[in-house]
């Protein structure tokens, strides 16, 4: 068991905890993630690592609720264990093994989309602790889903959030913020991670491209194990099949086929809908999701 | 009831009606009872020079062991298995017997070989049912021994340590130990809670200590096991996990799964049972690819799940290298075979989803390198399948995660890990056995090399003293 010490509640639908797991503590770096389990009912939920404490033996994850198990895990309270917890799963982020000197001359500019900034934070983080300034862009559809902008200003050179309501910061979208950086504030960047929902992550990688920026995205797709062993995390990257749980799962955004990965992600859609119906309305659901077939 | 037995045909086993299986998950062969067994059991000819434990690849003393069945002595059959193998549950249940110890069996000649798998399944859940439980060692030796893989080679040399009195601690990369017993092997052929998980209990009663959740390579590595942990020795039994697909066009189309992904949905995560949370695609009309156990398991699971499922296979029956049983009872319930018959692409629809398979009829050529006949496309014989799922079950290769962050652990062009008979590897101290050094094998040749290993294990670290 992995007892849970601390939950923070983000948004209405983004919480942070803190699981104590000291092998993955030990070992793990920034860009792998870990998987979850919170029962024996439960599914295996990829999540990506947003911090982790070597001397307490913690990792901080960060989940959003989209469907049964993340609606289970979301009850979770301090003293309460997840039943599993596997990692650090996985390649670290290419930065991370880069030499100093290389870094150094790199100008990183780190964008984030909603839940995204969760895995970004620790790149981020273990960059200011090598000495390395970067910039970053937090967006969101609107204010109420900005999370982690206080702890990232702590260790980014600059912090610009943005949502597509203009409720907060910048009004508009990642890459319009991207622009504005780079066409009116005189920005220049050689290297962007990106790091959201696909369909961000696909609109900032055209961006990048027509500015001539390489980027590098972190994929989050259907797993089961994680470890390489089911292939339902396969991906096309360039004109190679690619299982993102032991190639990835950060790789050229350029390269990545986001339109078969958006359609991949679709797969279980209705199955998880149903699974996140059953917990919501309990034995109150007596038809109407279009799939059980009510109450016969 | 007094049974008749004639002596050139075995006493037949009972099963759950095809049709009546074809719609559950529980299993499908009942097993003998006492009276069954002992009367099969006095078919063996209790031959001096046995052939039988010749083909068994961990040398169970098989006379031995009929002998006491059919005297009725249940407890003291269990225990002689014991003396040589730590699941007589699972093996008796899915090991080829039928090219193994069946394959040599003296009645076999003139008449059907004595059902010793059927025997070893009795004697074993007869052990479980009465509660015979292992006796751990009085004390250990002190000496601390790692066995990487929780799946037949892994608990097999566990075993045979404990039994020694070594501190073995196993490390299981999922959150359920067993391996391919509870991941890959469906519960209808091997029901996980009644027959798997106590046959694990049974080492944590020898002693073995299990932990789960750790990915050997990622979570700690080899090094730090035997620098930093304290561990003298280590078993590699992880397996050949990682999936193989064809590189025909659509394969990346939704509804495209491999037999991996689909099985242990339905085994480890129980997608299908209702309770559990983990999804799995209720296909209408399924395609597994492949002729191995793997497919038939993940046809007759498809099927279970409400399909209708062809295996699609590019050799002939003769060549289907799935167990005779498990074709058999595939055929009972329905599973339709296009044999000589060669997947060309997946066709999908403008959603992205699977709506059916060209395929080419095959024919059969001169023999290759493997001996069995080369099968070759029959020109212009190009047809199309309906289909909503397809499952590629063409075999897995070793996971490259342990012999990549291992130093000094050699392996060879297939990603096998490199080990000789005994299980002893390139780097000192490490041995390994099962798939992991094989490739994809039978759960038996795991079990002999997890055996080999504790062995090989055991007079290294004797020398070493």
């Amino acid at each position: 068991m992995y007892p849970i010490k601390k939950v923070e509640v983000l948004t209405d639908q983004i919480y942070l905890m803190d699981v104590e797991a000291p092998r993955v503590a030990k070992s793990c770096l920034p860009g792998q993630f870990v998987i979850v389990k919170t029962d024996e009912i439960g599914e295996r939920i990829p999540l990506t690592i947003c911090d982790y404490d070597r001397t307490a033996g913690t990792v901080t994850i960060v989940f959003q609720t989209v469907g049964a198990s993340t609606e289970r895990m979301k009850e979770l309270r301090v003293g309460d264990s997840f039943m599993d917890f596997v990692g650090p799963l996985g390649l670290p982020s290419d930065l991370v093994e880069l030499p100093k000197e290389k870094l150094e001359k790199k100008k990183i500019l780190f964008i984030a989309g909603g839940v995204g900034t969760a895995p970004v934070y620790p790149q981020v983080k273990w960059l200011k602790e090598q000495g390395i300034d970067v910039d970053v862009i937090i967006g969101a559809r609107n204010q109420s889903l900005i999370i982690l902008e206080e702890q990232m200003k702590q260790v980014a050179k600059n912090t610009y959030v943005c949502t597509d309501d203009g409720s907060y910061g910048f009004q508009g979208n990642v890459t319009q913020m991207l622009d504005d950086l780079v066409q009116n504030q005189g920005k220049s960047y050689d290297h962007v991670v990106a790091i959201g929902p696909l369909i961000m992550m696909k609109f900032t990688c055209l961006k990048t491209k027509s500015l001539g920026i390489p980027t590098v995205v972190s994929m989050n797709p259907i797993m089961v194990d994680g470890t390489g062993m089911c292939g339902a995390c396969r991906i096309t990257v360039g004109d190679e099949v690619k299982f993102v749980c032991v190639d990835g799962p950060e790789f050229d955004g350029h390269l990545v086929d986001f339109d078969q990965a958006m359609m991949r992600q679709q797969i279980y859609k209705t199955e998880e809908g149903r699974a996140l119906l059953k917990v919501q309305e309990g034995e109150t659901h007596h038809g109407g999701c279009g799939n059980c077939g009510g109450d016969e | 009831m007094a049974i008749t037995v004639d002596v050139l045909k075995r006493v037949p086993v009972r099963e759950q009606e095809a049709k009546v299986r074809a719609a559950n998950f529980e299993e499908v062969c009942l097993g003998y009872n006492q009276e069954e067994a002992m009367a099969e059991a006095s078919r063996c000819l209790n031959c001096k020079n046995a052939q039988c434990v010749k083909g068994c690849p961990v040398s169970i003393d098989i006379p031995a062991f009929v002998q006491e069945i059919k005297e009725g002595n249940f407890k003291e059959a269990y225990l002689k298995i014991g003396e040589s193998s730590a699941l007589p549950a699972v093996c008796g249940r899915v090991c080829p017997q039928e090219s193994q110890c069946e394959g040599k069996c003296i009645r076999g000649f003139k008449g059907e070989p004595v059902s010793i798998g059927k025997l070893e399944r009795f004697a074993a859940d007869w052990g479980r049912e009465n509660h015979v439980v292992p006796q751990k060692p009085e004390q250990t030796n002190g000496h601390k021994v790692a066995v990487i893989g929780s799946g037949p080679s892994g608990l097999t040399c566990a075993g045979d340590l404990a039994k020694l009195g070594y501190e073995v601690t196993i490390f299981e990369a999922l959150h359920k130990a067993g391996g391919v017993l509870v991941y890959g092997i469906p519960e209808f052929r091997l029901p996980k809670q009644k027959v798997v998980a106590p046959e694990i209990e049974n080492l944590i009663s020898l002693g073995v200590k299990i932990e789960t959740n750790v990915v050997i390579g990622k979570s700690v590595k080899i090094d730090e096991l035997m620098e930093e942990e304290g561990f003298e020795a280590v078993f590699i039994g992880s397996g050949a996990g990682l999936p193989m697909f064809m590189g025909i066009p659509g394969e990346s189309a939704n509804g495209v799964f491999s037999a991996n992904e689909y099985l242990t949905r339905n085994n480890l995560m129980k997608a299908f049972d209702e309770t559990y949370d983990t999804p799995i695609m209720h296909g209408k009309k399924v395609a597994v690819v492949g002729g191995g156990n793997v497919a038939m398991d993940a046809a007759r699971t498809a099927l279970r799940l409400g399909a209708e499922v062809h295996i699609v296979y590019r050799r002939s029956e003769a060549e289907l290298p799935a167990r005779v049983e498990e074709v058999h009872h595939a055929k009972e319930e329905g599973i339709i075979f296009d044999l000589l018959t060669n997947p060309t692409e997946i066709l999908v629809d403008e959603k992205g989803w699977v709506k059916g398979m060209r395929c080419i009829r095959m024919e059969l050529g001169e023999p290759d390198a493997s001996g069995r006949r080369r099968p070759i496309e029959i020109p212009g014989s190009e047809f199309e399948l309906e289909l909503d799922t397809v499952i590629m079950s063409l075999g897995t290769s070793p996971n490259p995660l342990i012999s990549s962050t291992t130093i000094g652990l050699d392996t060879n062009k297939r990603k096998c890990i490199v080990a000789d008979e005994s299980g002893k590897t390139s780097k000192e101290g490490v041995y390994a056995g099962g798939d992991a050094v094989t490739g994809a094998a039978t759960v038996i040749l795991a079990m002999g090399a997890g055996k080999a290993a504790a062995h090989a294990i055991d007079e290294f670290l004797r020398e070493k003293q």
